[in-house]
């Protein structure tokens, strides 16, 4: 192999730059550990930007695929895995594209509204809002309240506030600035709290709580 | 500090790591708005709603065909 991760110094070299050299040499079980350990993260994001199953089931095929052709063009000065979330973006945004049949979509789309910037219904929540729904029933409302949001802010929460991801990794993970990143998790939270306000106020279902007892 | 203001460093109020005088000043505004308190509580409810109930779960099936057809692919592509 030409190319080789450098290890920086006495730095200690994550475990997954080991398997990429390894993968890039030829080494397939080393690829499909890398696989195996984030196949889950990848599906649960691609399905979060595309919303629906059949199109991140295809995202996840193309996006390891793509990860593998390229994997000579990873730097190793990003992690593997915000390198592999950004291939796995990209490939849902242009799936999302395909099945709105040309119209463009991209992270930008959406995000001038003034929708959330300001609390509005500010009433409080029940105690334990999770009480109030069924298991399936609650999914259901949290997938439709997030869905309603446009791409670029749903993304930015899913990465930052559900997988977890750093600020510096997502905005690295989506080629946007940091500011932009705090920008749209404040909009995308507070759009989202806005939202599931509706379900969780204070004295939402009362009477069938009363009902129960 | 305005409520817009005490918006603006939502983000720090919420991470536990942020200590000192911003979170001082944050606590203050706190202690006499009852709105932006209500508006801390429930964003932390909602990260954790949302963190708690996988939605898009990957069943085990689903996996295993997914990850076989990876492999397939990456084996016969032309790297
Ligand atoms: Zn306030």
């Amino acid at each position: 192999m030409s190319s080789s991760i450098q290890s920086q110094g006495t730095a200690e070299v994550h475990p997954d730059v080991l398997l990429v050299e390894r993968a890039r040499g030829g080494d397939m079980a080393a690829f499909e550990k890398l696989v195996r350990q984030y196949e889950r993260q990848v599906f649960r994001i691609s399905q979060h930007i595309v919303q629906n199953r059949e199109d991140a089931e295809d995202v996840v095929q193309d996006a390891f695929l793509k990860a593998y052709e390229k994997l000579d063009q990873f730097q190793g000065n990003s992690k593997f895995y915000t390198w592999l979330v950004r291939i796995a973006v990209n490939e849902s945004l242009m799936r999302l594209r395909k099945r709105r049949t040309g119209r463009m979509v991209s992270i930008d789309e959406d995000v001038e509204t003034e929708e959330g910037s300001m609390p509005r219904d500010l009433a409080d929540w029940s105690p334990d809002p999770e009480s109030l729904y069924g298991q399936s029933e609650m999914a259901e409302i949290l997938r439709k309240t997030i869905q309603g949001l446009p791409p670029g802010f749903r993304v930015v929460f899913v990465l930052r506030d559900v997988e977890g991801l750093s600020t510096e990794e997502t905005a690295e993970s989506l080629g946007l600035s940091i500011p932009a990143v705090k920008s749209r998790l404040l909009r995308a939270r507070l759009q989202l709290r806005e939202r599931l306000t509706r379900y969780f106020k204070k004295g939402t279902r009362a009477k069938a709580q009363d009902g129960v007892k | 500090m305005t409520c817009t203001e005490f918006l603006q460093k939502l983000d720090e109020m919420l991470d536990p790591e942020v200590a000192g005088p911003l979170r001082a000043e944050l606590q203050q505004h706190l202690h006499c708005c009852e709105h932006c308190e209500i508006t801390l509580n429930t964003t932390r409810k909602t990260i954790e709603i949302y963190r708690k109930h996988e939605l898009y779960e990957l069943p085990d099936e689903l996996r295993e065909r997914l990850h076989e057809a990876i492999l397939a692919k990456c084996k016969g592509c032309s790297k």
